[in-house]
């Protein structure tokens, strides 16, 4: 990915080698999209629901997560509002501007490429930006063996 | 696409200084400040199709967020840029953007396996 011209939001790009319905169900399905995105989530994604999970991370607290489902429109778009990574325990986030997550699925010639926009980031505190940087820095490392055991697993 | 082994320190000393904004008035102004320094609110309006009330309502957002900051001199107000937010806000967005890399890696296996 290029360097990002705002600071406002990211934009992702990927290819995936998959119909999109298969696409569609890893997002959309609470339980694959708890497995690939390694959080454990629990209630249905639907319209206007929250949905909540909890994320453990290896010599850490538990950390909850909240997602907002806002719209769903199958195979092609579905999007959420949460508190944007990283995610830390202890810090109430309630009265917090939150991030707006879009995923849209489209249909290409290799299989599915999938768009993904985080935007809203400039509406959060710079302090807590600041900490949350800071905090991640020690468990920085681990995260990484712990990604790589995952993936390679 | 992937990289698992830069941390965002790494990320942080490639950058540049700061990062252009995605709203082109807001750009202008931290482009502005930048390569001028601090300026009052009516040498940022003056020849600026935008009125005076929407620079400052931009000059807020930017403040909000850190990147700018204001003092009164006498009745005008005083913008100038803070290099080290910027820092931290384009650090920040990097390590998300990194931690959604990661996060995409992994829904990418699980669909094509």
């Amino acid at each position: 990915m290029g360097l990002h011209k705002t600071t406002d939001s990211i934009e992702k790009h990927i290819v995936l080698r998959a119909p999109r319905l298969r696409v569609w169900h890893a997002l959309t399905n609470t339980e694959e999209f708890s497995a690939w995105f390694g959080i454990k989530l629990e209630g249905a994604f639907v319209p206007g629901a929250t949905v909540h999970g909890q994320i453990t991370r290896p010599g850490h607290q538990i950390v909850t997560i909240e997602m907002a489902i806002e719209q769903m429109d199958p195979e092609s778009r579905m999007s959420y509002r949460w508190h944007p990574y990283p995610f830390e325990s202890g810090v109430d986030y309630s009265t917090e501007p939150t991030t707006l997550v879009e995923f849209q699925l489209e249909e290409v010639a290799e299989g599915t490429q999938l768009t993904v926009v985080e935007s809203g980031f400039d509406r959060i505190p710079l302090a807590r930006r600041a900490e949350a940087l800071r905090m991640n820095d020690a468990g920085w490392a681990e995260e990484l063996k712990n990604i790589a055991r995952h993936v390679e697993s | 696409m992937l990289s698992h082994s830069t941390g965002w320190r790494e990320v942080s000393r490639a950058a540049p200084v700061f990062a252009a904004l995605g709203d082109e008035t807001r750009l202008a102004l931290v482009a502005r400040l930048s390569s001028e320094g601090p300026l009052s609110i009516t040498r940022l309006t003056a020849g600026s199709a935008v009125t005076r009330q929407a620079i400052t309502k931009h000059l807020d957002v930017l403040a909000t967020a850190g990147l700018v900051s204001d003092l009164r001199r006498g009745r005008e107000r005083i913008w100038e840029l803070e290099p080290r937010q910027m820092e931290v806000a384009r650090t920040y967005l990097e390590h998300v953007s990194k931690r959604w890399d990661e996060a995409l890696g992994r829904l990418k296996k699980f669909v094509e396996d």
